[in-house]
């Protein structure tokens, strides 16, 4: 069984079909008892960061996610879920983010450049083992939709790049964490293949 | 590098696709997941769905088509047409919409804009603006195109980027259904007063249109309609020319 987290914060409909297709069973719950019965943990997300932090912490799931990703589960992060394991956004600077990755989430520097980041764009695979991208071929297009990118303190957690006026992380791995700046759920053959990886894990 | 997107656009009146879409093979050309799956295997970077459905009783229709849409097709999708608060917002993003599309309450209610990019972030609120030239510039117009605002698209876009709105989709009404083309000097003078994609919309007849779009504005997607939708094109037919012509998509 996999917990799709749902704290209000935007679409978990596409992600649990997803799953659905590669034969997994989800459970989509905001209830820290149901989320903790299930082997692997996705936490999605659309939305302001400083909102969603402060969700996770009434709810009583920050501390829940905290302890489930210690106690070694795979779990996944999608987008401002992603954003979330970070420790701090400037989208909200009062409102820390969960802290499991060292790091922060950086708001695109005014250029010429179009903010937000919309649309389609490449991956540069920068770990070749990452269980995430089995299958995946370098440069494969996945959809991006967003404002803020994270830094990783650590360039050894930084799975995949992508470019836009700068490389940022586009997919970070720690050990039983993996997080997705992308719409893995939004990005057809290639975010599916993804979601099956993360089904696949052990 | 960041691809150019081409995104095809359904008229949805009570949750049925209107203004006949004519595809081969399509068994209910009406069902708006059914046309969704067929753009999908198109290569479609996007999807745009107008709902243009006038009561407000049919709403339920709408989040109930949406979530039927996010569970069978696996890419990104805006919503647009009668968005009145918050809360409708909120009920498409969690129905599965990866962005809603604000138009005239955006006019009435300029708020509405700061206060949901604030609530949902940027990356979700899209400014749809109708456009009609006047001699000097372009002028807002809502409610379908009937009621003018007095406003000035480009005052008007500047507005709505610093207000929060994550893009926007331009549409030229001088334009639409011509098929002559994109209006390229009013998509230019938006994509140049802001910092926030554009999509341009209005005119699209043939492949050369969407060169010229991008080869000589900042556009950053074309939408289309009836070109798609008569099967006159295939998605995959303009993006392979556009790939010929050194434009980048994917396929």
């Amino acid at each position: 069984m996999i917990a799709i987290i749902d704290y209000g914060m935007g679409n978990i409909h596409s992600v649990k079909k997803a799953l659905e297709l590669y034969g997994a069973k989800t459970k989509v719950s905001n209830n820290p008892r149901e989320i903790s019965s299930c082997r692997k943990i996705i936490l999605p997300g659309v939305g302001a960061f400083g909102e969603a932090a402060q969700e996770l912490e009434k709810q009583g799931l920050a501390a829940l996610i905290k302890d489930e990703i210690k106690n070694r589960k795979p779990f996944l992060g999608i987008c401002l879920g992603m954003q979330l394991l970070f420790e701090k956004s400037e989208e909200a600077n009062k409102c820390p983010g969960l802290g499991i990755i060292r790091g922060e989430v950086k708001k695109f520097p005014v250029s010429d450049l179009k903010v937000p980041h919309m649309g389609w764009n490449q991956l540069k695979q920068e770990i070749d083992s990452c269980p995430l991208l089995k299958g995946i071929a370098g440069g494969s297009y996945v959809y991006f939709c967003h404002s803020y990118y994270p830094q990783p303190k650590e360039a050894a957690v930084v799975a995949a790049t992508t470019g836009y006026g700068m490389n940022f992380a586009s997919i970070v791995w720690q050990d039983n964490v993996y997080g997705a700046q992308f719409h893995p759920e939004k990005s057809q053959g290639v975010g599916l293949k993804m979601l099956e990886n993360f089904v696949n894990l052990c | 590098m960041l691809t150019k997107r081409i995104i095809p656009c359904l008229d949805i009146k009570d949750g049925r696709v209107v203004k006949g879409v004519k595809f081969l093979g399509l068994k209910d050309a009406g069902d708006p997941v059914s046309v969704a799956k067929l753009y999908d295997a198109q290569a479609a970077d996007e999807l745009t769905f107008l709902d243009i459905t006038a009561s407000v009783e049919k709403r339920k229709t709408l989040l109930e088509l949406v979530e039927r849409i996010a569970q069978n097709i696996f890419m990104p999708f805006t919503v647009g047409g009668g968005i009145a608060d918050l809360t409708d917002i909120r009920n498409l993003l969690n129905a599965g919409a990866e962005k809603v599309s604000i138009n005239t309450q955006a006019v009435k209610f300029p708020e509405l804009i700061q206060d949901a990019s604030r609530k949902f972030g940027s990356q979700c609120i899209v400014l749809a603006i109708d456009a009609k030239k006047t001699p000097k510039t372009w002028e807002v117009f809502i409610n379908g195109g009937r009621t003018p605002t007095g406003l000035d698209a480009l005052e008007w876009a500047k507005k709505g980027a610093q207000a929060g709105a994550g893009e926007i989709l331009l549409t030229s009404m001088d334009y639409d259904g011509t098929r002559d083309g994109y209006d390229l000097d009013l998509t230019e003078a938006i994509c140049k007063a802001v910092n926030i994609p554009v999509i341009a919309s209005g005119g699209a007849g043939k492949l050369e249109h969407f060169y010229d779009c991008f080869s000589r504005t900042g556009a950053q997607a074309a939408l289309a309609a009836s070109l798609f939708h008569y099967g006159e094109y295939t998605i995959k037919q303009v993006k392979s020319y556009l790939k010929e012509k050194g434009i980048p998509v994917r396929l």
